[in-house]
Order: C-alpha cells, then structure tokens, then sequence
C-alpha cells in the first residue's frame, strides 16, 4: 500500500507541475504577448518590477510554494526509484528513504521561507507595488 | 525471403556453453549447420547434438509453440527456438544462448524457479470464498464473452520467461515480481469468477511490485503468443490507484449457478446426440 500511496501522490504531483509549471512558462515566457499577471504591461515580465508585484501576491507566493513542494516529491521520488534499481539492502532502502524525505523537507522548508520573506519584502516594502499588482490581478481574473 | 525451398546454406551458430562443474564462465562454441528454409532453430540444435556435439544440452518439449519450454536468446532477442526459423532472424551467423536474467543450470537451458515461485505466490488461480466451491468448482459460472474478452489474451501465456528475460527491470532487481507473474495477476483479477483480488494486489503493489516498471514495453514485443504483459502491468497501477483513492468499483464474484448436470439447456440449443460409448 505504501507503494501505491508514493505512486499516486508522484502522479498528482506531475499533474500539479504540468499546470503551475506551465503557468509559470506563460507568465515568463509569453509575457510580451499576453501580459498575464503583469502589473507592469510595458516592461517585460522578467523586469524587476513585475517580479516584485509578483512576490506580492499572495496567489503567486503560495503557488510557487506548492509548485516546489510537488517538484522535490517529484524528483525524489523518481530519484529513489532509478536508485532502488540498484537492488539495494532493505536497511539501505530505508535508509535513502528516510535520508530522502529529510532532504525534502529541508528543502521545501527553506524554500517555503524564502518565497514567504520576499512575499513579505515585496508586499511591506513597497504597498505601491502591491496594490497595483493585486489591482492588476483583479482586473485580469 | 529466402527463394529456393532445395537449396541449403551452412549457418555459423554461435552457441553458448557452460558447465557448472568445468567452467569458470559461459564460453562460446560455434557448429556449422547446414539450414534450408523453413527449418527452426531447434531443427538446428538437433543436427548438432546428433551430428557435432552430443554433450550439447538444451530444454524442450512439444516442438510448437506451445509448451514454453525452449525459450532462448536467439541473435540477442529472446524468442522460442520452436517456432523461429533461422533465416527469419539470420543470414551467415546465428548466436544462441540462455535466457538472461535467469542463472543457468547448463549450456542453454536457464534456471526457471524464481520466476515460477513468484509466480505461485500470486495465488495463480481462481480463488473462492467459499471453500466447498474452492474445492469443488465443477459448476457452471456465468460469464459473459466481454468478461471473458477482458482477460483472455493473459491465458494465452505459456510460461516461456522470453517476458522475463526481455525486461530491462528485472536485469538490475531480481526481487522485482516481473511481466509473466504480473500478468497473470491481471489475468485473475479480471475474472469475475474470482474472489483473490485483494490479496494479489496487495502483493503486486509491494515493494517490489509493478510500480518498479518503467514500461519499456519489451516484454511485450518479444512475446511469442502475443500477450501484453505490459499492459497488463498498467492495469495493475491503474486498479492500485483506484483503490487507494476508493473509486474503485467493487464487484462480488459471481455465484455458482448449478452443479454439473443440474442445469437447464437453453431451448434455443439443440440436444446433443445419444451417447455412443458408456451408454
């Protein structure tokens, strides 16, 4: 059952990459032509001040959040499956899993924090920045 | 294609040997064979151990495609020796070896047991809950052709290991259940006489179950009744999926209908003919 319970959260995390990855391709990459979530039409969407209305966001922070913690549970996972390949120990198989699931945490903790501090920069530092991105964002939905 | 049925060219056959109480490693022994069309790779063999080599051993039965027991790895694809004509599959040189991912008790002939004690693990058979319907199945199950269709191909397996010795997974993990043993686990669970779901897919969603494959699909392309065990593979992740998020739809086996002979025919059938021996 454990098997199956990391399989099925592997697929949903994929399915979770594939919409807020591609998300993030459009805002970034398609920019020009869409001007999605661009709090600032006439610059483009990796200008400094686009970026700074999207750390405002509430809606972009928790995005990114979630999009890291689907890509580390991804990657991860897919990781100790090509490892497991090496018919491993079950005291080793254990032992990546659990050394696994500390690297991810770790680093879903840090990146947690760091999306919620520039949340926190952008929004606190300049409510200009915010208001125009959350009007921006209003407008647009 | 090979035009004239008369005419006869000699093949290299490049055939591996080993003996567990000489050999250190497999070694390679070539036989020059003459072949005319239409003649098997176990045609072949024979004229060498008749012929060249009598120490030569191999495994085999029915001569068919039908008993699985001359699996091999002909020209590095695993096939039946059976039923593969040599100029299907070679020109000048032919290579013949055991199946791999297996090891190999002598010369071509692998050593099966893991892979049929998977096998028998799995409960590869129709499993009733009720134990006097266990023990005495002879009665009528009513089934209909679509259910019959969705496991059909699956009984067309004859337990060659061409599956197993294809599959690149189990090349690095020999735990790893394999194709054959999976797809019979389809093969079962589909049926809807049986009542062993649970249990087999407890043990094909273990560790060292089906989501070790990759799909690399070779098991079925050398499959040489036509079986999809890959296929079968990916039901087995997709059934596993449901469970776990409860979709699944859960269906009762379905009861027996009548002892034997208790039945009634259906009218539109005609009677058969008066017995003729035991009357």
């Amino acid at each position: 059952m454990r098997e199956t319970k990391y399989w099925t959260w592997f697929m949903a995390a994929g399915l979770l990459i594939l919409a807020l990855l591609g998300l993030h391709m459009v805002v970034m990459h398609l920019g020009s032509l869409t001007h999605l979530f661009a709090a600032h039409p006439d610059q483009p969407s990796v200008a400094q001040a686009n970026s700074q209305a999207r750390d405002a966001s509430l809606f972009f922070t928790l995005s990114y959040v979630v999009l890291l913690g689907a890509g580390l549970f991804h990657g991860l996972y897919g990781l100790r499956v090509v490892v497991f390949e090496l018919s491993l120990k079950p005291a080793a198989e254990k032992a990546l899993s659990a050394l696994l699931l500390v690297v991810g945490l770790g680093l879903f903790g840090l990146g947690t924090y760091a999306a919620f501090a520039a949340h926190g920069r952008a929004a606190g530092a300049s409510p200009a920045v915010a208001s125009v991105a959350g009007a921006s964002l209003a407008g647009r939905s | 294609m090979w035009e004239n049925v008369a005419e006869v060219r000699e093949v290299a056959f490049h055939v591996t040997r080993f003996t567990p109480e000489r050999d250190v490693k497999p070694r390679v022994q070539t036989f020059q064979v003459p072949v005319r069309a239409g003649m098997t790779v176990l045609e072949g063999l024979h004229y060498i151990k008749e012929n060249l080599d009598s120490s030569l051993v191999w495994r085999y039965s029915c001569r068919m495609g039908v008993c699985g027991s001359c699996g091999m790895l002909l020209n590095g694809r695993p096939g039946l020796a059976c039923n593969t004509q040599i100029f299907d599959i070679a020109g000048t040189d032919l290579t013949v070896g055991p199946l791999p991912n297996f090891d190999v008790v002598r010369d071509l002939i692998p050593d099966l047991v893991p892979m049929f004690s998977k096998h028998a693990g799995l409960r590869p058979h129709v499993v009733r809950e009720d134990a006097a319907d266990q023990d005495d199945p002879a009665g009528e199950y009513f089934q209909t052709p679509a259910q019959l269709e969705e496991f059909l191909q699956f009984t067309y397996c004859i337990k060659c290991a061409c599956c197993m010795a294809a599959c690149p997974t189990l090349a690095t993990d020999a735990g790893y259940l394999g194709p054959m043993p999976l797809a019979q686990v389809q093969r079962y669970n589909v049926d809807t006489r049986d009542g062993g779901r649970g249990e087999r897919l407890a043990a094909a969603g273990a560790a060292h179950g089906v989501f070790r494959c990759h799909y690399a699909g070779e098991c079925s392309r050398v499959c040489p009744k036509g079986v999809d065990p890959a296929k079968a593979i990916q039901h087995l992740k997709r059934q596993l999926v449901l469970d776990y998020l409860h979709l699944a739809r859960r269906q009762k086996p379905c009861a027996k209908q009548h002892g034997p002979g208790k039945g009634t025919r259906d009218p539109q059938i005609p009677a058969s003919p008066p017995r003729t021996i035991g009357a």
